[in-house]
This record gives structure tokens, C-alpha cells and sequence, in this order.
């Protein structure tokens, strides 16, 4: 599965490489023989049905399961050779089930992310807070920076989750439906601030079923189908409405929104040639 | 500034743990004072330090020899010992708060209590029916006894709760720790049926009491605690983050298999030291870390010692309150139940009414 690192632009060593990767959820083969560069300055779109293997691989990517086989490779070193330390400061997960069952105040649980360079205790620095601050405004929590979580609504609990792992200041970043239960505007902004992450150099690695929110803000798209990897690259060439309609069996069809100014795209089901009713 | 976690801007000045903390060591200092100077045989500060001077540095106190005994083997003992279990339970109510996600939780919710409980009565059945054995009729062979079964009851739980991937999910722990607690309370039923005529003396014990409790009982509870409150303050940072959620906290650096594993352990330190010197002594793990939450917020780096001294505080005063101010001698964890029983109701509401908002 090269054909990606040969479509990308040439960059001197991917940051996260996978290869041959595969795993097994008891006898049934969730994923197998997934490989794949990642570059660093490049926001990534990781897509596919239900059951696809998305999960998977990013908790394959975070470390928070061992694969079956193959290896994943961090910044050029197996990310075995990690300590937990080690590997919390150069890979962040924002993940979609985060708990937030006690009153810790958003700042309190964003200050969390900063747990891989503190001490035993906790203490926090000038350097730490600062880093705090950067990740509550860069998600519009801004106003609510003491509100108790327990206190907050499903969309701003999602972006606390955000926020935490921005605290965090990794050089990668895994973001798992970070958009679910998000409206539309914080939807757009944090799918921009992930471009705009990617684009100061960071490697962003978005899981998303919102297609269309997602395409204008994605410099390459990767999906898999089946536990399998079946596209991937950047975007121009591989959100189109063929690989759109292989991947999800559906009627698809991309084209440019004049509006957004990225790709669009529209589908229907199979064999049919209008919505119901029209 | 402050550092750290916690977000002091919220809370206002006595709200902070510092403050706080300070107000329970203070209540708690009158609290003792005053319950050594309550009950049949009353004494006067001057009389206390009177005594204690003369068994830490010599010298017979100027007073009769019986107030000396009531003092010092009778009274102390007694106070010292409610004292210290009320800190194990609270210290132990904060940890499984905290672990299992849910600040309904308490020492019961795994069954560590009931196995603790259940411990002391194979002890106290085995000591009945083969007489023989006088070593099974001291402190010591009571604590272990409970500790022993306790440790037995959490290995199982734990073993139960595991996934196929040796994953402990909160839920999971919760089921097989009332599952387990179920099983223990038969087995416990079973017990008072083989006791027969003596079944009194279970029942009693059972009930929670500090009825005739020694300077062995509170030195026990203080050699379980101890280690359990250090190696809980050694994790706090760690609890703090894994209350995020277990795959939140990976991601962080935090082992939490093992962190979780220490605070189990520690836990069960605590939770069955308090139950194998006082019996059941239901809500004061549940209530105390819940009120100090809301006072100081849910740090785990203050409200594991705060929980501490407020389970002291709490339980040094219902003794109290049973030994000195209520006529004969209601079984102290009869008291709270009563007592604790509608906080925690209250509670309960409060979080069905925000939880209703989410």
C-alpha cells in the first residue's frame, strides 16, 4: 500500500508508519494487512462504513490495543520502544467515550492534558498553564473556563475532550468523531482548527462520518471497508464518486460547492434514481 | 498562584483545601476534648494531660487509680479506635468514589465490606464451636480474618470483572462486586444459623459498635490505614485523570491497571481494618468523600485526607453521641444508617435532578 506515499508530496520520513497491520476482535478479523504513511503537516480523514475497522486502528495508532500482527512505527522508532511517558508526549487521542462524571471545572480538566510533563503531584508551571490557556481558547471555551463539566451541555463536554488533548502538545493528534454532537458552526471550526493544527506542522488524524463537513478541511482521505484498506490519498483524488459509491454501496457523486469552496457529496441508494417521492 | 489542578478561582477562600482541611483537624481536636469530658466518668483537660504525661514520661499521675484506668484503657481506646475507623472508611469510600466513576459508591459496592464482615465471622463461628482455639478470640485474628476474606472477595470480584482483553470496566466491577455481596450475605446468614443459641454475639459485632475496644483495635486500624492513605496520596494525580475515563488516561501516560490494582488494594486496607474492629458501620465512606467534594471539589490530592479527617470527625462524634448521649447503647452503626440514610437520599435526588438536565 505505498501508492500514498507515492501521491504524497515528498516529505523526508513519515511520522506514523503502519504496516501489514492486523487484529482480531476474538475470531473475527477486524483488521488485516492495513498499511500506511502518515506525513506530518497533513490533516488525514479516516472514513468507511460501520464496522470498517476505524476504531480500531486509531486505538491500534494510540496504543490502546496491541495488533495481531505487523508494527507501527513512530516518528521512525516501533512505538514498542515508547515508554507511556514518552509516547503521551508525542501522540494525543481525543476520544468519543471520555467520561465526565465528576465536577472538575473545564480548566481542570484541560490542565489533565498536561499530565506527561508533570511531576508526581500535579504541580502545574507558568509554561503549563499557558499551554492551557492556548488549548480552552482555541476551542471557544473561553467563558466557560470555571464551569464545573457536569454542568456543561454535550457539545461543550465534546470540546473539553478536545481541548485536553490540544493541551497536550503533541506532535500528533488523533481525533475520534470529535465533531458528533457539535452544530454546525463549532462543527466547522473545529474541523478547521485541526487543518489549521495540521497546517503549523502537526500530524492530525481525524475519524469522521460527516463526509462533507470534513472534505474541505482534509488534505488526503483514507478508508477502509471491511477491516481492509481500499483508498487512500489526497483528497482531489480520492473523495469522488466512485470510490465514494464502492466504499459505502451507495449511488455517490462528488462535485465542487461553489458555497464552501471545497467537494461535496451527494448519495442515494443503490439502484434507485431518485430520492422517494420526487 | 496556585498550582496544581485545582481551579481556585471558583471556590471561595474556606473553600479551599488548605482551609478546610484546617477546620476539620480544629472540629475534630473539640470534638475529641469534648468526648473525652463526656459520658459516666467526665474529666477535665488538666486531668487528661495529667495522665498522658504520666504514660509518656513517667511519673504516677496525683489522681485515683480507677479514674487512671477508665482514662487510659477504657475511654481512649475507645475514642481513638472510632476515630480511626471513621478515617479508614472515609479514606476508602474516596478511593472506590473515584475508581469506580460513580460518587455513589462506597466500600459495600464491591463487597470488600461484606467480605470483611463475613471474615470476622468465620472467626468469631470457629472461636464459638472449638473453643479450643483461644487465639481466634483476639483483635488481631478478627482483623486478619476479615482482611484475608475481604482480599479473597476483591480477587474474585476482579476476576469476574475482567473482559477477555483483562480489561476492568467500572460496570463490570459494580456487578460482580454485587453479585459477590449477595453470595457474602448468605454466607454471613449461614454463620448466624450455626451459631444457634450464641448468634447474639455475631449480631451484635455485626451491628458496629465500639463497645470495649482496646489500644490493640486502634493501633490495628492504624497500621492498616496508614499504608493505605500513603499509597492513595502516592496515586491521587493518577485517579484525578482516570476518572476521564480508562482510555482517556492511557493516552496521558498513566498505567491503569496497575494504578487501578494499588488503589483497590489500598482500599481494601482501609475498608477492612474499620469493619473488622467496629462491625458494619454503613454510609460514612459514602457520605463523608461526598461532602467534602462539594466543599472542596473533587481533587483526589485533597479530598483522599480531607475524606480522611472527615470520616474521623463523623464517626468520633456518633460514638459520642451513643456512648454519651443516648440513653443504653444503640449499636453506633445503627446511628448512622439512621442518620445518613436521608442525606443520601438527598444526594441521590440532586444527581437524578442534573442528571435529568444532561
Amino acid at each position: 500500500m505505498t501508492d500514498l506515499a507515492a501521491k504524497a508530496p515528498a516529505a523526508p520520513s513519515p511520522w506514523l508508519t503502519v504496516s501489514n497491520l492486523g487484529f482480531f476482535h476474538g475470531t473475527q478479523e477486524v483488521l488485516s494487512g492495513v498499511g500506511l504513511e502518515f506525513q506530518p503537516g497533513r490533516h488525514y480523514i479516516l472514513a468507511g462504513p460501520n464496522g470498517a475497522g476505524k476504531s480500531t486502528l486509531l486505538d491500534l495508532l494510540a496504543n490502546l490495543k496491541k495488533p495481531a500482527s505487523g508494527g507501527i512505527m513512530v516518528r521512525g522508532r516501533p512505538m514498542n520502544d515508547f515508554s507511556p511517558l514518552a509516547l503521551a508526549r508525542a501522540l494525543a487521542l481525543a476520544p468519543q467515550d471520555f467520561r465526565l462524571n465528576f465536577s472538575f471545572t473545564v480548566r481542570e480538566v484541560v490542565a489533565m492534558g498536561r499530565r506527561p510533563y508533570l511531576g508526581r503531584w500535579g504541580r502545574l508551571t507558568a509554561r503549563d498553564y499557558a499551554a492551557v490557556d492556548r488549548a480552552i481558547e482555541a476551542v471557544d471555551l473561553g467563558t466557560l473556563v470555571h464551569k464545573p463539566v457536569t454542568a456543561l451541555s454535550g457539545g461543550e463536554r465534546q470540546r473539553v475532550v478536545a481541548a485536553r488533548a490540544l493541551a497536550q502538545e503533541t506532535p500528533i493528534l488523533l481525533l475520534d468523531e470529535p465533531t458528533s454532537g457539535l452544530d454546525v458552526a463549532h462543527g466547522l471550526a473545529l474541523m478547521d482548527l485541526a487543518r489549521r493544527r495540521a497546517e503549523a506542522g502537526t500530524l492530525v488524524i481525524t475519524v469522521t462520518h460527516d463526509l462533507n463537513l470534513a472534505a474541505p478541511f482534509a488534505h488526503e482521505f483514507v478508508f477502509l471497508k471491511k477491516g481492509r484498506l481500499v483508498a487512500a490519498g489526497i483528497t482531489e483524488e480520492t473523495f469522488t464518486g466512485d470510490i465514494l459509491a464502492m466504499v459505502y454501496e451507495a449511488g455517490a457523486r462528488v462535485a465542487r460547492d461553489d458555497f464552501s469552496g471545497g467537494p461535496a457529496a451527494s448519495f442515494r441508494l443503490p439502484g434507485r434514481n431518485s430520492a422517494p417521492g420526487v | 498562584m496556585p498550582a496544581g489542578f485545582t481551579d481556585y478561582q471558583t471556590r471561595a477562600r474556606w473553600r479551599s483545601p488548605w482551609t478546610f482541611g484546617l477546620v476539620l483537624f480544629l472540629a475534630l481536636g473539640v470534638m475529641l476534648a469534648v468526648s473525652v469530658n463526656f459520658g459516666y466518668m467526665p474529666f477535665s483537660p488538666g486531668e487528661i494531660i495529667e495522665v498522658l504525661r504520666g504514660k509518656f514520661f513517667g511519673g504516677l499521675p496525683e489522681l485515683p487509680e480507677n479514674r487512671v484506668i477508665v482514662l487510659w484503657e477504657v475511654r481512649l481506646p475507645r475514642l481513638m479506635t472510632a476515630l480511626l475507623a471513621g478515617a479508614a472508611l472515609g479514606l476508602s469510600g474516596a478511593i472506590f468514589q473515584g475508581l469506580l466513576l460513580n460518587p455513589l459508591a462506597d466500600p459495600y459496592t464491591l463487597g470488600v465490606s461484606s467480605g470483611a464482615a463475613c471474615g470476622a465471622a468465620i472467626v468469631i463461628i470457629t472461636g464459638l464451636l472449638a473453643p479450643g482455639l483461644t487465639f481466634l478470640n483476639t483483635p488481631w485474628a478478627l482483623t486478619c480474618g476479615a482482611f484475608i476474606v475481604a482480599s479473597l472477595t476483591l480477587a474474585l470480584v476482579i476476576a469476574l470483572a475482567r473482559d477477555e482483553q483483562k480489561h476492568l470496566s467500572p460496570t463490570n466491577l459494580i456487578l460482580s462486586g454485587v453479585i459477590m455481596s449477595a453470595i457474602l450475605s448468605a454466607a454471613i446468614s449461614f454463620i448466624k444459623y450455626l451459631a444457634g443459641d450464641q448468634v447474639s454475639s455475631i449480631i451484635f459485632w455485626l451491628l458496629g459498635s465500639f463497645v470495649a475496644r482496646t489500644w490493640t483495635d486502634a493501633g490495628l486500624v492504624l497500621a492498616f490505614f496508614l499504608p493505605a492513605l500513603l499509597i492513595a496520596l502516592w496515586s491521587a494525580v493518577d485517579l484525578n485523570i482516570m476518572t476521564l475515563g480508562a482510555r482517556s488516561a492511557e493516552t496521558l501516560g498513566v498505567n491503569t491497571r496497575r494504578v487501578r490494582l494499588r488503589l483497590l488494594a489500598a482500599a481494601s486496607l482501609a475498608a477492612s481494618a474499620a469493619v473488622s474492629v467496629a462491625g458494619i458501620i454503613g454510609f460514612v465512606g459514602l457520605i463523608v468523600p461526598h461532602l467534602v467534594r462539594l466543599v472542596t471539589g473533587p481533587d483526589h490530592r485533597s479530598l483522599l485526607p480531607l475524606s480522611a479527617l472527615g470520616g474521623a470527625l463523623l464517626l468520633l462524634s456518633a460514638d459520642t453521641v451513643v456512648r454519651a448521649v443516648l440513653p443504653g447503647e444503640i449499636p453506633v452503626g445503627v446511628l448512622t444508617a439512621l442518620l445518613a440514610g436521608p442525606v443520601f437520599l438527598v444526594i441521590f435526588r440532586r444527581r437524578m435532578g442534573r442528571l435529568a438536565y444532561d
